[in-house]
C-alpha cells in the first residue's frame, strides 16, 4: 500500500480533485429521493402544478449534473491510474533488468513475470476503483444513513443497527471463501498436472496398456475438485440472497414503524417513500464497499509483491578501489583461490527456470588459474560441476564468497558492470533470441555498421542462410527463434558475441547443434580473424576443446584436471574416461 | 503460449453444440425443472413484495391518528413472508444450480480424458500439451460458470422485467408512459456504448498481450540482456510498449467509465418524471400515494437487468464456443479397433517380419516407401541416422502406435494387425530418450508397467538397473516422492528408473533409444551396462548412437529423410561405400 502511496503523490492535486468532485457527484445522488420525499410531502398537498413541476425540473437537472460530476471523476480516476501504473510498471521493469543473478534466482522468473502483469493490473485497477467506488460506496452507506437520520431519527436507527451486520455478515463470508477458493485452485493444479503427465507420457502409458488405470488416477483427483468447487461455490452463492432478505425485512420495519409514526404524527408519508430508495442506495454502498475491501486487499499483496522488486537493494555496485582485493598472479584473467556457492535454497515458484542454468547447490571452491591475452581456455565436466558458474562469477552476474576474480589486472567488482560486460562476447547456453530482425538480434544495440554484422555472420558460419533470406538480415525471428533450427539460432548467437570485437570470447555449449565441418569452419575463423581474442569454451564434448591451450577438467566445483589435451590424457583419468566413452560414440 | 482474448467468441455451430450441451443436463433434468418452477415463484414472490409495501403505506399514509394498523400489520407480515421464502427458494436454486454445473464439469473432465486415454498417439504429436489442457482447465470452467449462474440469471430476469413492466401498467398505465422515454434511452445508449467500447476494449487486450508477451521474453533473456549492457535500450522499446498498453487503458475505460454514472442518470430521470406525474396524477385523484412508491419500486427492479442481459447474451455465446471446443475433441477419431477375431498374442519368441511396409504421417506424403525387414528371435537391429531421419517412426509401427498405410508386420509369423493392440504392445518393453517418470514414488514409477508388483520384484529390478543404491540414499527410499518431471533427480537416474521400469515389465522384445545424453561419465557407464543388461535375450530395435551398439548389432537399418538407404551388417555396409560408410567416417576423421 505504501507503494501505491508513493506513487500517487505526484498526483496528489489531480487526486484530490477527482475525489472531491466524485463526492459532491455521490451527495447529488442522495439529494435526488430527498427531493422526492419533499415534493411528494410537502408540494404536492399545496396542489399547484407550477411547483411540482419546478421541483421536478430541480431532479432533471441534478440528475444531468450528478452525471457529468460522476463521469468527470472517473475520467480523472481513470487517468491518474494509468500515468501511476505507467510509471510502477516502468520502473518494475528496468528494475528487474537490473537485478543481480542471485536476486533472479530468488524471486524466480515466474514469479517476477507475474509481479510484472497480474500484480500490476491489481494495482492498476484498484488506483482506478479506489477513486471512485471507494468514495462513492462510503457515501453512499454513511450519507444514506445521514439523510434518513434528517428525516426520522426513529426509521434511521433501523439502518444503522442493519448496515454494520450486513457488512459484517458479507466480510466474513467473503473472507471464509477465499481460502476455500484457493484449495479450488489447488485441486485444478492437480488436474491439470494428471493431464499433463499422461499427454506427455502417452507413448508410455499406451505402451503398457496403463489406460484404465490412468482413467482412475484421474477420475480420483476429478472427484477431489469438485467437492472442493462445489463447497466453495455454495459458500459464495449465500451473500446474494442474504443480503436482499436483510434488505426486504428492513423494508418491512419500516413500513411498520413509518406507520406507527405516521399515527403518532412525527413522520410523514412520503417520508417512507424515501426510505425505500435509501435503502436500496445503502445496500449498494454495502456491497461496493466489500468490493472495495476485497480489491484493496488484493491490490495490497501485489503491491506488496512489487515493491519487494522495486525496493530489492542495488547489487553489483563498482567496489572502491581501496576495497578492492590485488593479486600476486599474473594473467589477463585470473581466479584466485575462488569460492562460491549460490546460497540458501530459496523457494522459488519454478526451480526448472532456474537462472544459474545449472543446480542451485553447484558450489566452487578453491578455483585457482590464470589466462594470458589472446590464450584459449576449454573447460569440461559433468552436469553441475560448476563450469557455467565460473562464467557467472567472470562477469559479475554473482560475486565469489572467498578469494577474487580479475580481468585486465583489476578485481571484476571494482569496474562498473556495464563496462565490465562490454568487454565480453558470450553465447550461453540455452541462449535467447529474441522476436526482432536478424540484425538487430546480431547488433543488439551496438555500433556495428553494415560491413562489420556481415563479417560477423561470415565468421559465425551464419551469412549462407541468412542471406538466403528473401529479406536477409531483416528477416523476423520469432520469439525464442522458433523459426529458427537449433543449429541456426546458434550460428546467430555466435554472429552476436563476435559482432562488438570483444576482448573475451565465451561460448558454453553454444556449437552443440552445429556439424562437424560447421563447427571446424568457426574455430578455424576465429583463430584466423581474432588472434587477440581470449577464448574460452565450456563443452560437453572433449573433441570441441581438445586444440585449445588449456583445459580445466572440473568435477563438483573442483579442478581436477589442468593442463593440455596431451598432457591431461596421462594425468587426469576422469578426462581420459570422457574422451574413451565419446569417441565410441557415433552421431551425425 | 496459447493466448485468449477476453472478446465473445462466436461459435460456428451454436445449435449443434447447444443439443449436445443439453444431452449432458439429461440425468438432471429433473432438478432442472424443479429449480425453473421455483425460480419462477421466487421471483414472483420478490415481485408482489412491493405491491404489498404499497398497500402498506397507503394504509400508513391515512396520516395522524388515523392508521388502521391490523391492515399495516396485515400487509407487512404477507410481504415480510413473501421476501422470506423468496430468499430461501433463491439459495436452494443457486446451491442446485451450482451442484448440477459442478457435477456436469465433472461429467466433462471425465469423458475428455477417458476420450484422451482412447486417442491415437497421432493425436497428442499434432496437438500441443497446453491447447489439450486448456480445453479442461478453461473451456470446461466457462460451460460450468454459464450453467450454474446465467441459466437462472436469464430466467429472473425475464420474469423480472415482465412481471414488473405488467405490475406497473397494473398500477397505473399514465404513469407507466414514462417508461417510454426511459427505458429506449437506456437500450439505445447501451448499444451505442457498446459499439464504441467493444473494439478498444479489443485493443486494450490485444496491448495487454503484447505488453506480456515482452515482458516474458525479455525477463527470460535478463542474463542475456545484461551481459550485452542492452538494458537501455530494451527499456526504451519497453516504454513504447507500456505508453501503448497504458494508452489502450485510458481510451477504453475513459467511454468504458461513462457506463456507470449515465445509466444512473436515466433511472433518476425516470425518478424524476414518475414523481412529477406521479403527483400530477395524484392531485387529480388517479393515483395513490401507496401506488407511487410501489411504482417506483418496480420502476427501479425493471431497469436493473436491462443492462445485465447483454452481457448474459455474450457469456452464453463464449460458453457456447467453449463447448464446441470440447465436443470437437470428443470427435476426434479413436485408435481403430481390434480387428473382428483379433487373437492375444502369446509366449512370443520374437521374430520380427516386415514386409513391403509403406507408411507416412500425412497422407500423400509417404515417408517410408518399401520396407522389408527380418529379425530373428533374441537379435539386435541397429537403427542409425542423422537426427531428423525418421529413427522413431519404425518404432511407431512396431508398437502400433501409428498404423502402415500398407505391407504387414509379423510377430512369430502372426500379423500385428489381426492381434489385439494391447498383447502387441505388451510384447515390447520399452526405455525411449524422453524418460518418463509421473509425480508418484519411486516404487510407483517403477512398478508402473505390472500391476500388483512386489516390493521384492521391484528391488530386484533396480538392482538390475543398478539404481538401488541410489534410491536407497534418498531420504524415504523406494517411498521417496518424485515431483512432475522428476525435477528431483537427474537425466541419468530417471533413465536409471525407466530401464528398471522396462525390467520389471519383462517383456520378449524391447525397443531402446540410445540417448546421447549430457549426463556424467558415472551415470554414463551405469546406464550402458544397465542397457547391456536388458538386452540380453531379447530381440532388441535400438535406435543407436555409440558406436559399440552398432559393431554388436545384427543388422544396421540406415535412415536418411524418413526412408531407408541401406541395410546389413556394419562390414557390408562400410564395404558398400555409401551413406553409412560417409557417416562413419565424419565421426572418426
Amino acid at each position: 500500500m505504501k507503494l501505491i502511496l508513493e506513487y500517487l503523490k505526484k498526483f496528489r492535486g489531480a487526486v484530490i480533485l477527482a475525489m472531491l468532485i466524485k463526492l459532491s457527484g455521490t451527495l447529488g445522488e442522495l439529494l435526488i429521493p430527498y427531493i422526492l420525499e419533499h415534493l411528494i410531502d410537502h408540494v404536492v398537498p399545496g396542489r399547484k402544478l407550477l411547483p411540482v413541476l419546478l421541483w421536478g425540473a430541480v431532479m432533471l437537472g441534478l440528475a444531468l449534473l450528478v452525471r457529468f460530476l460522476n463521469v468527470t471523476a472517473n475520467r480523472m480516476a481513470v487517468k491518474v491510474s494509468r500515468d501511476s501504473t505507467y510509471e510502477i510498471r516502468q520502473r518494475l521493469f528496468e528494475k528487474t533488468l537490473r537485478l543481480s543473478g542471485g536476486q533472479m534466482d530468488a524471486f524466480g522468473l515466474p514469479s517476477l513475470i507475474s509481479r510484472m502483469t497480474s500484480d500490476s493490473y491489481n494495482v492498476q485497477n484498484f488506483i482506478r476503483a479506489g477513486q471512485t467506488i471507494g468514495i462513492r460506496a462510503p457515501i453512499m452507506l454513511v450519507g444514506g444513513i445521514i439523510i434518513t437520520l434528517t428525516m426520522d431519527v426513529g426509521l434511521a436507527s433501523i439502518l444503522c443497527i442493519m448496515s454494520p451486520i450486513m457488512l459484517a455478515i458479507i466480510a466474513t463470508i467473503s473472507w471464509k471463501g477465499i481460502p476455500l477458493f484457493h484449495r479450488v485452485q489447488q485441486g485444478m493444479d492437480d488436474i491439470v498436472r494428471t493431464m499433463r503427465e499422461n499427454i506427455t507420457g502417452i507413448r508410455v502409458v499406451k505402451a503398457l496398456s496403463r489406460e484404465p488405470h490412468e482413467v482412475e488416477r484421474f477420475r480420483a483427483v476429478n472427484e477431489e475438485m469438485t467437492k472442493r468447487d462445489l463447497r466453495a461455490s455454495v459458500l459464495m452463492a449465500l451473500p446474494g440472497p442474504i443480503m436482499q432478505l436483510f434488505l426486504n425485512g428492513g423494508l418491512t420495519l419500516v413500513v411498520l414503524i413509518g406507520a406507527r409514526r405516521v399515527n403518532a404524527g412525527v413522520t410523514e408519508p412520503g417520508v417512507i417513500l424515501a426510505f425505500l430508495t435509501y435503502f436500496n442506495m445503502i445496500l449498494m454502498g454495502v456491497m461496493a464497499l466489500n468490493r472495495v475491501f476485497i480489491m484493496m486487499s488484493r491490490a495490497n499483496a501485489s503491491a506488496g509483491r512489487i515493491a519487494a522488486v522495486i525496493d530489492a537493494p542495488e547489487e553489483l555496485l563498482p567496489l572502491p578501489e581501496e576495497e578492492a582485493a590485488h593479486t600476486e598472479k599474473e594473467g589477463f584473467i585470473v581466479f584466485d583461490d575462488v569460492t562460491f556457492s549460490y546460497g540458501e535454497e530459496e523457494e522459488t515458484e519454478d526451480k526448472q527456470e532456474a537462472f544459474a542454468g545449472e543446480g542451485r547447490h553447484a558450489c566452487l571452491s578453491h578455483i585457482d588459474f590464470a589466462m594470458k591475452k589472446g590464450g584459449s581456455l576449454g573447460i569440461i565436466g559433468a552436469t553441475g560441476s560448476g563450469k557455467t558458474s565460473l562464467i557467472n562469477l567472470l562477469m559479475r552476474f554473482y560475486e565469489a564468497d572467498e578469494g577474487a576474480v580479475f580481468v585486465d589486472g583489476k578485481d571484476v567488482r571494482t569496474y562498473a558492470c556495464d563496462d565490465l560486460r562490454r568487454r565480453f562476447g558470450v553465447v550461453f547456453q540455452n541462449d535467447v533470441i529474441f522476436a526482432d530482425t536478424l540484425r538487430e538480434n546480431i547488433v543488439f544495440g551496438r555500433d556495428v555498421d553494415e560491413a562489420r554484422l556481415r563479417q560477423a555472420a561470415e565468421e559465425a558460419q551464419a551469412y549462407d542462410f541468412i542471406d538466403a533470406y528473401e529479406e536477409k538480415f531483416d528477416h523476423e525471428a520469432v520469439i525464442r527463434g522458433a523459426n529458427l533450427s537449433g543449429g541456426q539460432k546458434q550460428r546467430v548467437l555466435i554472429s552476436r558475441a563476435l559482432a562488438g570485437h570483444p576482448d573475451i570470447l565465451i561460448l558454453d555449449d553454444s556449437s552443440s547443434a552445429l556439424d562437424y565441418r560447421t563447427d571446424a569452419n568457426l574455430r578455424a575463423a576465429i583463430r584466423e580473424n581474432y588472434p587477440d581474442v581470449t577464448l574460452i569454451v565450456i563443452a560437453q564434448r572433449a573433441s570441441s576443446i581438445m586444440a585449445l591451450d588449456d583445459i580445466l577438467v572440473l568435477d563438483e566445483g573442483r579442478v581436477i584436471g589442468h593442463g593440455t589435451h596431451e598432457e591431461l590424457q596421462k594425468t587426469c583419468e576422469t578426462y581420459a574416461e570422457i574422451c574413451r566413452t565419446q569417441m565410441g560414440e557415433v552421431s551425425a | 503460449m496459447a493466448r485468449r482474448d477476453s472478446v465473445m467468441k462466436k461459435p460456428k455451430d451454436a445449435r449443434g453444440a447447444l443439443k449436445r450441451l443439453v444431452r449432458y443436463l439429461g440425468p438432471f433434468l429433473a432438478v432442472i425443472g424443479v429449480v425453473f418452477v421455483l425460480c419462477v415463484a421466487s421471483n414472483l414472490l420478490a415481485l408482489y413484495g412491493p405491491k404489498l409495501a404499497g398497500l402498506a403505506i397507503n394504509e400508513a399514509a391515512a396520516g395522524k391518528g388515523k392508521v388502521d394498523f391490523a391492515k399495516v400489520w396485515y400487509y407487512a407480515k404477507r410481504m415480510l413472508a413473501c421476501y422470506v421464502a423468496s430468499s430461501l427458494l433463491s439459495i436452494g436454486i443457486s446451491v442446485s444450480m451450482m451442484t448440477v454445473s459442478k457435477r456436469i464439469a465433472n461429467r466433462m473432465r471425465a469423458d475428455v480424458f477417458a476420450k484422451l486415454m482412447k486417442l491415437p498417439v497421432g493425436f497428442f504429436d499434432r496437438n500441443q500439451a497446453g491447447d489439450i489442457i486448456s480445453r479442461v482447465s478453461y473451456d470446461i470452467d466457462v460451460i460450468s460458470t454459464c450453467l450454474a449462474t446465467d441459466i437462472t440469471a436469464i430466467l429472473t430476469s425475464l420474469v423480472t422485467v415482465i412481471g414488473s413492466f405488467v405490475m406497473m401498467v397494473v398500477i397505473s398505465p399514465l404513469l407507466a408512459l414514462t417508461m417510454l422515454i426511459t427505458v429506449p434511452a437506456a437500450i439505445v445508449y447501451t448499444a451505442k456504448m457498446r459499439k464504441i467500447t467493444q473494439p478498444r476494449y479489443v485493443k486494450r487486450s490485444k496491448s495487454y498481450g503484447t505488453m506480456n508477451g515482452f515482458v516474458e521474453e525479455m525477463f527470460s533473456g535478463q542474463k542475456t540482456i545484461a551481459a550485452y549492457a542492452y538494458g537501455d535500450q530494451v527499456n526504451g522499446k519497453f516504454d513504447g510498449i507500456n505508453e501503448t498498453a497504458a494508452n489502450a487503458f485510458y481510451d477504453a475505460e475513459y467511454y468504458g467509465c461513462t457506463m456507470g454514472p449515465t445509466v444512473g442518470a436515466i433511472n433518476n430521470t425516470g425518478l424524476g418524471l414518475i414523481a412529477v406525474f406521479g403527483s400530477v396524477l395524484f392531485m387529480s385523484g388517479k393515483i395513490t400515494l401507496g401506488n407511487i412508491s410501489s411504482f417506483v419500486l418496480y420502476s427501479r427492479k425493471f431497469s436493473g437487468p436491462i443492462n445485465e442481459i447483454a452481457n448474459i447474451v455474450n457469456e452464453l455465446f463464449s460458453a457456447l464456443a467453449a463447448a464446441e471446443r470440447v465436443f470437437g475433441l470428443l470427435d476426434e477419431p479413436e485408435e481403430s479397433a481390434d480387428a473382428e477375431g483379433a487373437h492375444e498374442l502369446t509366449d512370443v519368441r520374437g521374430e520380427v517380419d516386415l514386409s513391403h511396409v509403406a507408411f507416412g504421417y500425412e497422407a500423400g506424403k509417404t515417408i517410408l516407401h518399401d520396407l522389408s525387414l527380418h529379425a530373428d528371435a533374441g537379435k539386435l537391429v541397429a537403427i542409425v541416422g542423422p537426427t531428423g531421419a525418421g529413427k522413431t517412426t519404425i518404432i511407431n509401427l512396431l508398437m502400433r502406435f501409428y498404423d502402415a498405410d500398407a505391407g504387414h508386420i509379423a510377430i512369430d509369423g502372426h500379423d500385428i494387425y489381426e492381434c489385439t493392440r494391447k498383447s502387441v504392445r505388451g510384447a515390447y518393453a520399452m526405455v525411449l530418450q524422453d524418460t518418463w517418470v509421473f509425480s508418484g514414488t519411486i516404487f510407483d514409477n517403477i512398478a508402473y508397467g505390472k500391476e500388483g508388483a512386489t516390493m521384492d520384484e521391484v528391488v530386484a529390478a533396480a538392482k538390475a538397473a543398478r539404481i538401488h543404491g541410489f534410491i536407497m540414499k534418498q531420504p524415504k527410499g523406494y517411498q521417496t516422492v518424485l515431483s512432475e518431471d522428476g525435477g528431483n533427480i537427474s537425466k541419468g537416474q530417471k533413465q536409471l528408473l525407466t530401464i528398471a521400469r522396462a525390467m520389471l515389465y519383462n517383456a520378449p522384445m524391447l525397443i531402446l533409444d540410445e540417448a546421447t545424453s549430457n549426463v556424467d561419465t558415472e551415470t554414463e557407464r551405469e546406464i550402458q551396462r544397465a542397457m547391456r543388461e536388458l538386452m540380453k535375450d531379447r530381440t532388441c530395435f535400438v535406435i543407436a548412437h555409440r558406436l559399440s551398439t552398432i559393431k554388436n548389432a545384427d543388422w544396421i537399418l540406415v535412415l536418411d529423410h524418413g526412408d531407408v538407404v541401406e541395410q546389413g551388417t556394419h562390414g557390408s555396409l562400410l564395404e558398400q561405400k555409401g551413406f553409412y560408410h560417409r557417416l562413419y567416417v565424419s565421426q572418426f576423421e
